[in-house]
């Protein structure tokens, strides 16, 4: 089958096109970007079917007025199963995923098994090869069962799939192990993904600490017990010269740090942040609303501001999500009980547009740090648009307005602070190399 | 005059006026309760329960007088920690206890922000009888009655409140409280109990107690829970006592005229001696009578915002 997408402004950051052009596919590869010749008959933004005189079908889509963008690659993700498919499945997630924009999602140990094996890790292939409808990438757990006691079977679950290991959200505290583990993951070249956290200092903090969660009566996490683990991991990279990247950064003193570490240049240094810390502040948990609960925690204005600056000088080079499903019942009570996360795929594209709408970042910018970068990081060629790569693409519209309903979510978790936000970017197709997603 | 919520919870959520009203009204209930006869049938046939997640004895026996003598019924429930964990939610008890015919729910629970999330999952009025370390403001609002009883204003009266302040609820409701109605707040206590951005809230910080304490007009100490000791907030009790405890020689700082307020229970040689809680100078017992009044304040004016 060939779609050819016509019309549509193609950014592509991997081979620096920004133009308006058409771009074919065939058999599920990107055959080429060529310039856009003219009209096309047709609706916006809708496939238009005909066999040609080969009994071939051929499909097009009017792009006109919208951007065709490389199918974005989201580096963190929770997709709970297995053991957790009350929250979400590969299935659910995964569409939530095609929905958001996202056609490779790599997905988190913190499954029940943890995927600490590559038995875990075959089951997750396996489950995404016949249910998911994008490609899944799992991580695979730092230490055995993520219990930061020993080194999991990082070697075999490299075998089996994996493409970078993290113990997610339970640090390795041990900083013996944690060097351990950079240094064996030098054999596969694959990076340790580390969310930062001093847990000692953290003690049980269920929000930002300052004035407002004093007001609130809530525990607070300050910003150091992140920062203290940020220039941890560095200085154990700059050690062992194993590759360390940065999930989530949230506070103005971690952009700091990750900064003059890349300025030194004696390791190699990732990170990345999510739209929750770039988009709202503390001041979201309000009348404390669990939605706005998510480790670490929503920061002060100061640091979201930094963490823009971060993602406009480079040194914050990955947006992903987070995107961590919880279920109604979980979020519906004290908040000191509640579960952290926000279920963030299906708003990625459209909080992270407003970073190009503020004049941060360029669209090739953002499509860069929210596909060619991760796919770079965690080894896989996608995130491009070149000739032979695989078709994943999305069609973003943008210029109007929309208000975030998560009842219309298909993720299962409607856990979100942005409802009712009013955004304007939205994926309106998403094409994989087995399918092509359509909406409105 | 009445109420806009038909909840209590917390002095955060009230203006100026709102706590004025219910110090007036309290003031005509604790004429009530001098009487002989000292029950009135104002909330006859409402229903009054006491949701309580935390041991609790002044302050539930406190409530459940106050419903009495308004001649609502009253129930109490405790729930116990193993009752929780057999897995029923929060919302699934109140709501099971608003189906059974409650008008006022009266709720502790050791988690900040329940009273809110039942205010919004609930018609029954809900009272915060303590949330973690968030608020507790009946208790602030028989502080500020019992001040008020004594100076006549509060506006303009330096208030000087000793302790543990990051995890008193009964602090975070007076200093709100307190400043609404124009005091001028003092926090004294080590920095590991009174965070340096709590000045944030309008308030002057104190590590010395001796200086704190200089020509105050209120001295109000707070509970030092034994828990904290040795957890890093303080290394031993004897060594807080001879920093921040409220001796006859410490008090001698404050005005003549001070009055010495702790809102119980006491631990006496911890953060208070007994010669100062004994002394003419405490309103300790008065508070706890007071606290009757002002509940019934509560009560009443609610049940005028729902009817």
């Amino acid at each position: 089958m060939k779609i050819t997408i016509r019309n549509g402004r193609v950014i592509d950051p991997s081979q620096g096109i920004d133009c308006i052009c058409d771009v074919v596919i065939e058999h599920g590869t990107i055959k080429e970007v060529q310039k856009s010749k003219g009209e096309v008959q047709g609706e916006k933004g809708k496939t238009k079917s005909r066999t040609n005189e080969r009994h071939k079908e051929e499909k097009e889509i009017d792009a006109s007025g919208m951007l065709v963008v490389p199918g974005l690659v989201d580096m963190h993700v929770h997709l709970r199963e297995p053991g957790f498919e009350y929250k979400e499945t590969i299935k659910t997630g995964t569409e939530a995923a095609v929905r958001g924009g996202v056609t490779s999602v790599c997905c988190m140990p913190n499954t029940s098994p943890v995927n600490d094996n590559s038995s875990v890790t075959e089951f997750i292939l396996r489950k995404a090869a016949h249910e998911g409808a994008c490609r899944v990438y799992p991580i695979g757990a730092i230490t055995k069962g993520q219990k930061g006691e020993e080194l999991a079977e990082m070697a075999m679950m490299y075998e089996a799939g994996c493409v970078a290991f993290s113990d997610d959200g339970r640090p390795v505290t041990d900083s013996l192990l944690m060097r351990r583990a950079l240094e064996y993951s030098k054999v596969f070249n694959l990076p340790v993904i580390s969310h930062c956290e001093d847990l000692t200092l953290s003690a049980g903090g269920v929000m930002n600490e300052g004035v407002l969660a004093v007001t609130l009566g809530l525990k607070g996490i300050p910003a150091q017990a992140e920062e203290i683990m940020v220039a941890r991991d560095i200085a154990l990279a700059e050690l062992t010269g194993g590759r360390i990247h940065i999930a989530h950064v949230s506070t103005e003193g971690s952009v700091g740090l990750i900064r003059a570490a890349k300025k030194r240049g004696l390791a190699a240094i990732t990170a990345e942040t999510c739209p929750h810390y770039f988009s709202i502040t503390e001041e979201a948990v309000g009348n404390y609303n669990t939605f706005a609960k998510v480790n670490p925690p929503l920061r002060a204005k100061r640091d979201v501001e930094a963490v823009k600056g971060g993602l406009q000088d480079g040194t914050i080079d990955v947006i992903a999500t987070d995107h961590a499903p919880h279920h109604r019942d979980e979020k519906l009570g004290e908040f000191d009980a509640a579960p952290s996360g926000i279920s963030g795929l299906e708003t990625l594209i459209g909080l992270s547009m407003k970073l190009v709408d503020e004049g941060l970042l360029t669209i090739s910018e953002l499509i860069r740090k929210t596909a060619l970068n991760p796919s770079l990081i965690v080894g896989l060629k996608r995130g491009t648009l070149k000739p032979g790569a695989d078709a994943d693409i999305v069609v973003i519209r943008t210029g109007e307005e929309y208000k975030v309903d998560p009842a219309l979510f298909i993720s299962k978790g409607k856990n979100t602070p942005f409802e009712d936000v009013t955004l304007h970017a939205k994926p309106v197709v998403t094409i994989t190399p087995v399918r092509i997603y359509e909406w409105e | 005059m009445s109420l806009k919520s038909k909840d209590l919870v917390g002095i955060k959520e009230l203006e100026a006026a709102d706590i004025d009203l219910i110090l007036e009204t309290a003031s005509g209930f604790k004429d009530v309760l001098g009487r002989d006869i000292k029950k009135v049938p104002a909330l006859r046939g409402k229903t009054t329960v006491n949701l309580f997640y935390e041991p609790s004895t002044r302050t539930r026996t406190s409530f459940e007088l106050a419903a009495k003598r308004l001649s609502t019924d009253v129930i109490n429930i405790s729930v116990s920690t193993s009752s929780v964990v057999k897995g029923e939610s929060l919302r699934d008890t109140a709501l099971t206890i608003q189906a059974l015919g409650a008008d006022f729910i009266i709720v502790r629970h050791s988690c900040s922000g329940v009273a809110h999330f039942l205010s919004r999952n609930l018609d029954a009025s809900v009272i915060n009888a303590g949330d973690g370390t968030n608020e507790h403001p009946t208790q602030a609002l028989l502080d500020l009655f019992t001040i008020m009883e004594k100076k006549h204003t509060i506006t303009g009266l330096d208030v000087a409140i000793v302790g543990d302040i990051l995890h008193s609820r009964v602090a975070k409701s007076n200093i709100y409280g307190l400043r609404k109605l124009g005091a001028n707040v003092r926090l004294i206590g080590p920095p590991t109990l009174v965070p340096e951005f709590m000045r944030e809230l309008g308030v002057e910080i104190y590590t010395d107690m001796d200086k704190g304490l200089k020509d105050v007009d209120i001295v109000m100490m707070l509970r030092i829970q034994m828990e904290r000791q040795g957890k890093g907030f303080f290394p031993t009790t004897v060594e807080y006592y001879k920093n921040w405890g409220l001796t006859s020689e410490r008090l001698a700082r404050a005005k003549e005229n001070a009055l010495v307020m702790h809102p119980g229970p006491m631990n006496r040689g911890v953060e208070i001696s007994s010669d100062v809680a004994d002394g003419l100078r405490s309103v300790i017992l008065e508070q706890v009578t007071n606290g009757l009044a002002v509940r019934m304040a509560v009560l009443y004016l609610l049940a005028g915002v729902k009817a």
